[in-house]
């Protein structure tokens, strides 16, 4: 009896220290991955390390406003944020008629994101570590050459409008982390590192080394396509702008 | 002042044209080649002196000609739209738009027009967009210098030098999936004259789709990569849509009008055999370029091209539009109409002038092989709701094509069945006619019919229920027969 609750008391001792859960974020054990890019294929380290279990909310950005009037529609820098920032909120603390608190918060731009996240003691996540996480569906770590992951991805893709759902109401993953495809797009900290020009055609050519995925995307292979569009569309923005579709989640590295 | 410094510049500019014109007459060597190298500088050196907002229409119209303006600069607002839309009765479909349709916004500018282009991504939207128009000459036609996140605009210009009919389309990454979702349009490049001028003009774009249901699957349907990289479309359609250009949607003109169509191909895949049943095209515009080619039935139009056709309309009734790879008309909805109304011209077209029965063999009773197994299966018979549901199926794929959907029959060639005094009077003798055929001259209510119908290729149960429906249809007696009255008379 006596052992038993020595055992217990072991065992969730050891699960807060060694695993250092942290609340509402997953480990994510590291490894390395081949991402799209890079003619090479070489493969990508990417460190142990924390991820926000889900996107964050509008509930928790107006939060962050309260303690950070800086960041207001009315009072941020125009360098720091367009003219779509805050758009869906009808002034600085409350959310137009139909936008659920509990929805991802998008309309939000690099910088405001960034600094979210530093000020919770984290930050974003890099290009790196979104697209590790990205890979996995809720069985496997990299289920990107199932038909079935890629394919979900796609037919979001080109849904209009699901970016008013709740946190939470797409698939848990593999690491426990929710929303990753499915409701929004998702800052990163190098969103453009990877360059993609307006005309992606002539990125497709072997002859540009920063882009090319060129062979592959010459190919069927469905998995490139869910991958190109993210590209594609990280390509397209600026770290002021302010996207309906675009929100953020956070990270943590591991000390 | 001001307005006669203009005009003599403009006399000055048009002496100039003369000169270059006259040049180009006087060349003996050269060529075709020489003269578009002319017209392509002449273009470049068209100064701009006015400015206006470009008329964008959805298809089927288009903006009024160029003609009478001078080139100018031209203001074209676009704004793309991701939204959901049907692709037929019943089936939702998400189209990415240029301006909300399917094709896009008709742009109709000049040689000479300097197009300041401004491409609004919708802050809805969820995907970064370009454009590439076919009209540009620069890297792209446009799409590097057009790429635009959602819920931002950009701002690009050209200048138009070569006339034609181009298509546009997005080309972001994939390319495919974004003209497989509807991002394609046509741009005119009018030559400084202007067309000819025409009675109507119409602005059609052929498209293929590719969905995760078949053909008709209701519900909203996802696009799917994986058939439209196999190039298996299920749906190949006119504006956007299966009826895009039917029933409300159908074209119009009146008897004498001369017809110009704008056609399209956006793909992404496949190439269209543009064909108008019931028109010859007096002119094609080949390719959507200077080449006229006179007096064609099917007129190719490949994937990313266009072609401008125009016909004049002789005679009244329906022309139907088709893809003429046939079974894309027919069963993936590449069909459309155009109602032509007016009087009638006999000496053009008469229409039906004398129905009579062709018979190869001869005058003789014809029969169908008869497969001996079928007339000796044991027979359990069918109760009559049986009967009537066997019997309706039987009608829709023996009888009908002769005897109509209602048993009315055809005047003069097929005696009706519906309230028919020789069927109700006798159902012996109409047992054998199925049975045996019959060929001569018979009198159905009170009309004398001359012609020849087969042995039917039915066994009794058969003939039994077929004849059970028949006789309990369209006001006829109600008799129910019997897989034993069917074998009385074939044992006769």
């Amino acid at each position: 009896m006596f052992s038993k609750f020595v055992n217990i008391v072991f065992i969730v001792f050891f699960s807060l220290t060694s695993y250092g859960q942290l609340e509402g974020m997953a480990l994510i054990q590291g490894g390395s991955y081949i991402p799209l890019y890079g003619t090479d294929s070489m493969p990508v380290k990417v460190a142990d390390f924390h991820i926000d279990k889900y996107p964050v909310t509008n509930a928790e950005f107006v939060k962050f406003l309260e303690e950070n009037p800086k960041w207001k529609k009315e009072n941020v820098i125009a360098l720091y944020a367009d003219g779509n920032y805050l758009r869906h909120f009808k002034d600085d603390s409350n959310l137009k008629e139909g936008e659920l608190q509990k929805a991802p918060m998008t309309n939000v731009s690099w910088f405001a994101a960034k600094k979210y996240c530093e000020c919770q003691g984290k930050r974003l996540p890099t290009l790196d570590e979104w697209e590790y996480v990205g890979m996995a569906d809720e069985k496997k770590a990299d289920a990107r050459t199932k038909d079935d992951y890629n394919k979900f991805i796609l037919s979001w893709y080109e849904k209009p409008n699901s970016y008013n759902q709740e946190v939470g109401s797409t698939f848990k993953n593999y690491w426990g982390v929710y929303d990753m495809h499915g409701l929004v797009w998702e800052w990163t900290h190098d969103f453009n590192s990877v360059l993609i020009s307006g005309e992606s055609r002539k990125d497709v050519d072997g002859g540009n080394s920063l882009f090319c995925g060129g062979a592959a995307v010459g190919s069927s292979d469905l998995m490139n396509y869910a991958a190109f569009m993210r590209y594609a569309f990280r390509g397209s923005v600026k770290a002021n702008y302010s996207i309906r579709t675009l929100g953020f989640r956070c990270a943590k590295s591991i000390k | 002042m001001i307005d006669s410094q203009i005009k003599s510049k403009l006399k000055m500019f048009a002496s100039l044209t003369l000169i270059i014109g006259g040049a180009s007459l006087f060349s003996c060597s050269g060529g075709a080649n020489q003269e578009s190298e002319t017209r392509k500088v002449k273009a470049e050196d068209i100064k701009v002196v006015s400015e206006m907002k470009a008329d964008l229409t959805s298809p089927p119209f288009v903006p009024k000609s160029t003609a009478n303006r001078a080139a100018t600069k031209l203001i074209v607002d676009m704004e793309i739209l991701e939204e959901t839309g049907e692709m037929a009765d019943g089936v939702e479909y998400v189209y990415w738009t240029f301006g909300g349709t399917v094709p896009g916004s008709f742009i109709r500018t000049k040689v000479g027009d300097e197009v300041e282009f401004t491409l609004k991504n919708h802050p809805d939207n969820k995907l970064p967009h370009n454009i590439d128009l076919h009209a540009v000459n620069g890297p792209g036609g446009g799409a590097a210098s057009s790429f635009v996140a959602p819920g931002h605009e950009i701002t690009f210009s050209f200048k138009t030098l070569n006339p034609g009919l181009y298509v546009y389309h997005c080309a972001t990454a994939p390319v495919g999936m974004h003209i497989a979702n509807g991002m394609y349009g046509l741009i005119l490049v009018e030559p400084e004259e202007g067309l000819a001028p025409v009675d109507k003009e119409y602005y059609i774009m052929q498209g293929d789709f590719y969905t995760k249901g078949e053909f008709g699957e209701q519900g909203l349907q996802a696009f799917d990569m994986q058939k439209a990289v196999d190039e298996d479309a299920d749906y190949v359609v006119f504006n956007g849509k299966v009826g895009g250009l039917t029933g409300e949607n159908e074209l119009t003109a009146k008897v004498g009008e001369t017809v110009r169509l704008f056609v399209g191909n956006g793909g992404p895949n496949l190439v269209s055999s543009f064909h108008v049943i019931g028109e010859i095209f007096d002119r094609v515009h080949v390719e959507g370029g200077d080449l006229i080619n006179e007096n064609v039935q099917t007129t190719l139009i490949p994937a990313g091209g266009a072609a401008i056709v125009e016909f004049k309309v002789d005679v009244p009734g329906e022309l139907v539009l088709v893809d003429h790879s046939i079974f894309r008309a027919f069963n993936k909805g590449a069909l459309g109409m155009m109602n032509v109304t007016g009087d009638e011209k006999k000496d053009i077209f008469a229409g039906t002038i004398q129905e009579g029965i062709y018979l190869p063999e001869g005058g003789t009773i014809q029969s169908m092989p008869v497969d001996e197994k079928k007339a000796d299966e044991p027979t359990v018979e069918l109760s009559k709701a049986e009967k009537m549901d066997l019997g309706k199926k039987l009608y829709g794929s023996t009888c009908f094509a002769c005897h109509q959907a209602n048993g009315e029959g055809i005047a003069n060639a097929f005696p009706p069945l519906a309230k028919a005094d020789y069927l109700n009077d006798d159902v012996s003798r109409a047992i054998e006619i199925v049975l045996r055929g019959k060929s001569g001259e018979i009198t159905v209510n009170g009309k004398t019919y001359n012609s020849v119908m087969t042995a039917q290729n039915l066994n009794d149960k058969e003939v039994a229920a077929v004849m059970t429906y028949v006789y309990n249809s369209w006001g006829n007696n109600g008799t129910v027969v019997t897989e034993d009255m069917v074998k009385k008379v074939r044992n006769k």
